[in-house]
């Protein structure tokens, strides 16, 4: 990559991407008090934690579309931009949570602990957030190098993160479960490409070895 | 056995209740609304929403309407359940403006005396109608005040001599895949059905719904003729109705088939007993602004004094 082109990602591309992950968190700013005639509906908190949620769902997919995505054009901008967007998955998790705690539960922390220990897509939910934390806490360039593979081992958590976000999507809706469905068939083609990749490196080593 | 055709139901006019004995002593006549305004029930087309809807004649019900200040008309229609026209919430208000809501029959069949297929304006006309402001609580925790104008679903039944072995009432929407593209998919089993035991569709506040706000139902909130029983979860206030059977089984209901450990047949309103998914011992007020606090939601949604009596004895836990 020349010296423009790394310009151009952190000047342009970057900031670009940033503000546009921005964009849902703003319409639901602004659409909660009535700004600029953005209106959330009959029931704002419930859209504000829907919306917060399945953008969050959206950013963790997103976020793992970047390794196929080099993969396939062999650019590096994508690797570039993976952690802004791993953040934001992050960002939009915990604006869900915070939705639902302070907004949804009026910030009764008794009921929203018993949610989390009765209802077990609510526990799967929290168990994803909890996960992601150490992973945002250790997304600078600093502690990548400090843990060095270990943290690229602390990092396959996003896989068994994403699984969870999804089913705790699935198993949260009433019944019309096509939604949740397009989530899990996306985030399946997503791991199989992980786990085709595997096994192709595996292959490739194998005959490698025997030709060696 | 059905008919085809429609007919007079046998009663004459002159055994219509007559409108001052039907309402209650504290019931009012409604001011401005119901004056000299003939009823316009099988208007063609109609828009909703709009001054254009037809208006409706009816007196206040006072007595079973509670002060909460109603909801919003544009609430209450871009906002409800009702998976025949799709499954958010402001697809109905956007899928139902084409539904044709006339002609429209309904058929009364089963454990009872008098049956038949009906012109819905046959089973409309004897009831003179009135608007009652009743709380309405969705399964999923939310919740809105709606003025409802309608008549009792009892007059109604009454009239087709239900026999001693009618112990329940079943209800079934129009089944009506070019109508209705929610009834395409595999999400419930269609039609649509609801049913009550007998005491139940009984009580004077089980409502046959015919409007909203003084005016004819919007298409979206179950024109021509949907059920409100208000001390019960949304889902029971079947939409659509084109068939009324009396039975003596407990009937098979939509949601109760569709999830029976989350849905069951009496769907009473309960902060005690939750849905396996979320608490239901509080609820949001739809349109509020975000940071209204949930209210306690009360058992049998505010009307215990009025029908708690038909469950004594009943462990309400098990027959949610």
């Amino acid at each position: 990559m020349t010296a423009t082109r790394l310009t151009a990602t952190r000047f342009v591309v970057k900031p670009l991407v940033f503000i546009a992950c921005l964009g849902p968190a703003i319409y639901l700013g602004l659409g909660a008090f009535g700004l600029w005639g953005i209106s959330l509906g009959a029931d704002p908190v419930h859209t504000m934690l829907h919306t917060c949620g399945n953008w969050a769902l959206k950013f963790l997919l997103i976020t793992l579309c970047m390794t196929p995505l080099r993969d396939l054009t062999h650019m590096l901008i994508w690797l570039r931009l993976r952690r802004m967007l791993g953040l934001y998955a992050f960002f939009y998790v915990i604006l869900h949570f915070a939705v639902y705690i302070v907004l949804d539960q009026s910030g009764q922390l008794g009921a929203v602990w018993q949610d989390i220990i009765k209802r077990p897509y609510i526990t799967i939910g929290m168990l994803a957030l909890i996960m992601l934390i150490p992973l945002a806490a250790t997304s600078t360039a600093a502690m990548q190098r400090r843990l060095g593979r270990r943290w690229t081992r602390l990092h396959r958590l996003i896989y068994p993160i994403a699984v969870l976000g999804v089913w705790h999507y699935w198993w949260g809706v009433k019944k019309d479960i096509r939604e949740p469905l397009v989530f899990a068939c996306v985030l399946a083609v997503l791991l199989g490409y992980r786990i085709y990749r595997r096994y192709q490196i595996g292959a490739h080593l194998t005959r490698v070895t025997a030709q060696g | 056995m059905r008919t085809t055709s429609s007919h007079s139901i046998g009663i004459a006019p002159s055994e219509i209740t007559p409108e001052h004995k039907f309402l209650s002593r504290r019931a009012v006549l409604a001011g401005g609304f119901g004056i000299a305004v003939a009823q316009s029930f099988g208007r063609e087309s109609r828009a909703w929403g709009q001054d254009t809807e037809a208006p409706l004649t009816f007196t206040r019900n006072a007595q079973y309407s509670v002060t909460d200040t109603p909801n919003s008309f544009k609430d209450i229609s871009t906002y409800n359940n009702y998976y025949e026209f799709g499954t958010d919430k402001s697809d109905p208000s956007e899928h139902a403006q084409q539904f044709r809501t006339r002609p429209w029959s309904v058929t009364i069949d089963g454990e009872c005396e008098v049956k038949g297929t009906f012109n819905l304006e046959d089973i409309l006309k004897p009831n003179p109608l009135q608007e009652r402001v009743y709380r309405m609580r969705c399964v999923e925790a939310w919740s809105m005040v709606v003025p409802w104008v309608g008549f009792p679903l009892a007059d109604l039944l009454k009239r087709f001599k239900p026999t001693s072995n009618a112990k329940f009432v079943k209800f079934f929407t129009l089944l009506d895949l070019k109508q209705m593209p929610g009834e395409r998919t595999s999400i419930l089993d269609w039609p649509y059905t609801e049913g009550l035991r007998m005491d139940e569709a009984m009580h004077p506040l089980t409502l046959m719904t015919v409007g909203l706000y003084g005016k004819v139902l919007p298409n979206q909130n179950g024109a021509p003729l949907r059920l409100i029983v208000p001390w019960k979860y949304g889902f029971k206030g079947i939409k659509a109705i084109n068939h009324i059977k009396f039975v003596e089984a407990m009937p098979q209901t939509t949601w109760a088939q569709s999830a029976p450990s989350e849905y069951g047949f009496y769907a009473n309103v309960n902060p005690a007993v939750d849905h396996p998914r979320w608490s239901q011992a509080t609820e949001r007020r739809i349109g509020g602004n975000v940071f209204d606090q949930r209210r306690p939601t009360l058992p049998f949604n505010g009307y215990a004094n009025e029908v708690a009596s038909l469950y004594t004895g009943m462990n309400l836990k098990r027959f949610f």
